[in-house]
């Protein structure tokens, strides 16, 4: 009886002990680093939070050579599912790779370390419009890891090279009941909802309910007539299998999707001229990163000109490093600098940003708009 | 007479009728999986001829293969626990009586309940504040990794085991127990020789689910893993991202394989022990229940 009784006892007190934990932990947290390192210190293993595909594991083995440390990758399907994990603490992880709006959010909350500028001289490689991004400025926080947009892929085969570059390849009943059921668009509220707001000439991340409800009725009208479905994870395959004509996609999968085809040429992939979003994913250091240093070191190696060049080469995604861009694929190099890429020119890229209590409305009018 | 034959050939017909259909609902996409996972196009659902191209893929992948030696370990780990866990949990249960029984009836079932993601959420805060609390007491670096994985899996895999050995426990009468307690057997002798053979397939049952569940689960996986512990579906699922390619199907299809070897396994495994049973422990059976007659 006694001893059940310690054990109850002691039961209660490791219960109480791990939330006088969970308080106590909330107060004396301020922002973390710069760590304290040299140029290309290590001070252990490495362990790096990624989305899936993103990164060549031979890339990992290369720097685990060179350095002389063990490197594990783990990957995540959405920033939203890296956030919690990340920022409950204890992780595990050194570095992470969010995007764009995703950083604001986690500088905010202080899940972010500030870098340490000294020992990654390589940023200084960035092209200059990376240099100073707006959702972290001076590159504080998080250093752009690569880039990317979103727009229209069209099959050339089959429409021709005679259109025009714009949004009313699906928006326009005149121009899109050519294509009728042979379109996709993606199955993102902001993503689609921007595409209509581009076209009626408002901002992606308007806060105006008028505006939006425009944009739905648009979307709404294009979903009643000439959208065979949205979809994001298969608009590329769509698209190159034959199904669809027209496909509203990410600029990376549609490229390496492109290659897949019997004759890519038979593709082509641009920023309708209205413009279009363009997403920047970065890499930066976990606040609790267990081995700062060799986090800080990794970031500097992949910034050098052969290894940025070796993540774009990989994941195809277009590489914000200047000095990568002379050791890229002729095949990812023919793609970016393809000049009708970019009709509108690069002013008509807009960044998404977070619209905070609003975001709510994109859900609501998407959801409605796809009927 | 004869519109009754005409009625059950109907019934039967029916019946049988209905058998397809089921089969076919669960075996056609399994077939399509398999058929797919030969396909040498990229695209999923696209044929493109006949290649072993995705297999090879497969066996030059070390990520995935890593992922899937982490879903084994941790499965087998997890079930083996659970498995005892759920067991002596179920015993208690059925067998005793005591104070606070209801209550911890009720909460036994709550990780059946509660839905996945609050599971996983309360894990999540669960692992990085005991880390916390280990680290501050021990001095050490711990982080969460294929450990705090199996003990999530653990965690939810209990309540299920101990419900199925609970039914079986429910259906069995106490009697035979009572009776080897009358002639003299131990606590222990009485489990190991009267209870233990009879709850047998109730554990295996339980182990099976325990298994099934622990390699099917993505969500409390997620939130409990840490760097070098990834498990198969949560490496499958982070893929699809990239476009879904049929080197999935070829990992589907080899953990089919395996899950068909294994259930085919626990088949002959269980038939060798009914012919055995029937054979060795039948006299011993017999005598229990007639002694137990005796004292009726």
């Amino acid at each position: 009886m006694k001893a059940s009784k310690l054990l109850r006892l002691l039961a209660v007190v490791a219960a109480l002990s791990v939330v006088a934990a969970a308080c106590g932990d909330s107060d004396d947290e301020g922002v973390v680093g710069p760590a304290d390192c040299e140029l290309n210190e290590t001070d252990g293993d490495l362990a790096i939070f990624n989305w899936a595909e993103y990164l060549d594991p031979e890339e990992l083995d290369a720097f685990a050579a060179e350095f002389g440390v063990r490197v594990t990758m783990d990957s995540y399907d959405s920033n939203e599912a890296m956030q919690p994990i990340i920022s409950a603490g204890k992780s595990g992880y050194d570095l992470i790779v969010p995007s764009d709006y995703m950083v604001t959010i986690l500088v905010q909350a202080k899940v972010l370390q500030v870098l340490n500028k000294d020992a990654i001289p390589n940023m200084a490689n960035l092209l200059d419009e990376f240099q100073d991004m707006s959702f972290d400025p001076g590159n504080v926080h998080a250093v752009p890891y690569q880039w990317g947009t979103s727009g229209l892929a069209v099959n050339t085969a089959v429409v021709g090279t005679d259109f025009d570059r714009s949004w009313s390849l699906v928006f326009d009943p005149a121009v899109a009941d050519q294509y009728s059921g042979r379109i996709t668009l993606l199955n993102d509220p902001r993503e689609t909802l921007g595409a209509a707001l581009k076209y009626l000439g408002y901002s992606l991340s308007t806060t105006s309910m008028e505006e939006l409800n425009e944009a739905g009725d648009l979307v709404s009208a294009a979903a009643d007539t000439n959208v065979l479905a949205f979809d994001t994870d298969q608009a590329d395959e769509l698209l190159v299998g034959g199904e669809t004509l027209i496909g509203h996609g990410y600029s990376g999968d549609m490229f390496v999707q492109f290659l897949e085809a019997d004759d890519p040429s038979d593709f082509v992939y641009f920023v309708p001229k209205e413009g279009g979003t363009i997403w920047v994913d970065t890499i930066g250091i976990v606040f609790d990163a267990p081995h700062p240093c060799t986090a800080t070191t990794f970031i500097n190696w992949l910034l050098s000109a052969e290894h940025g060049a070796a993540l774009s080469n990989w994941n195809y995604y277009a590489t914000p490093n200047e000095a990568a861009l002379d050791g890229l694929d002729e095949d990812l190099v023919a793609f970016l600098t393809d000049p009708a890429l970019l009709p509108g020119g690069q002013e008509s890229l807009e960044q998404l940003v977070d619209t905070g209590d609003f975001e709510t409305n994109y859900s609501d009018v998407f959801i409605r708009a796809k009927g | 007479m004869n519109t009754a034959i005409r009625h059950q050939s109907g019934t039967r017909f029916a019946l049988s009728l209905n058998a397809v259909f089921v089969y076919i609902f669960f075996y056609a996409p399994i077939t399509l999986l398999v058929v797919f996972s030969f396909s040498d196009s990229k695209t999923v659902g696209r044929w493109g001829g006949f290649t072993f191209n995705w297999y090879g893929d497969f066996a030059g992948n070390q990520a995935l293969q890593h992922a899937l030696w982490v879903s084994v370990k941790v499965a087998l780990w997890s079930t083996v626990i659970s498995v005892i866990l759920g067991t002596l949990a179920a015993l208690a249960l059925e067998r005793f009586t005591f104070r606070g029984q209801k209550v911890f009836d009720a909460l036994l079932y709550l990780p059946i309940i509660i839905p996945d993601v609050t599971m996983a959420i309360m894990m999540l805060l669960f692992f990085s504040q005991a880390l916390d609390v280990v680290d501050s007491l021990f001095g050490i670096q711990t982080t969460k990794g294929i450990e705090t994985i199996t003990i999530s899996h653990i965690a939810f895999n209990v309540s299920f085991v101990s419900v199925v050995v609970r039914a079986r426990l429910a259906g069995m009468s106490k009697t035979l127990e009572e009776a080897a307690m009358d002639l003299y057997a131990t606590r222990w002798r009485t489990f190991r020789f009267v209870t233990m053979p009879q709850i047998v397939p109730g554990i295996a049952g339980g182990a099976l689910l325990a298994l099934t569940l622990s390699l099917d689960d993505v969500v409390v996986t997620q939130f409990s893993s840490g760097p070098g512990a990834t498990t198969l579906p949560v490496y499958v699922f982070g893929l699809i991202r990239r476009g879904v390619t049929p080197l999935i199907n070829a990992t589907s299809v080899i953990m089919l394989g395996a899950s068909i070897i294994l259930v085919l396994l626990s088949l002959i495994a269980q038939r060798g022990r009914s012919i055995g049973q029937q054979r060795v422990p039948a006299p011993e059976s017999d005598d229990a229940s007639t002694s137990s007659f005796s004292t009726q």
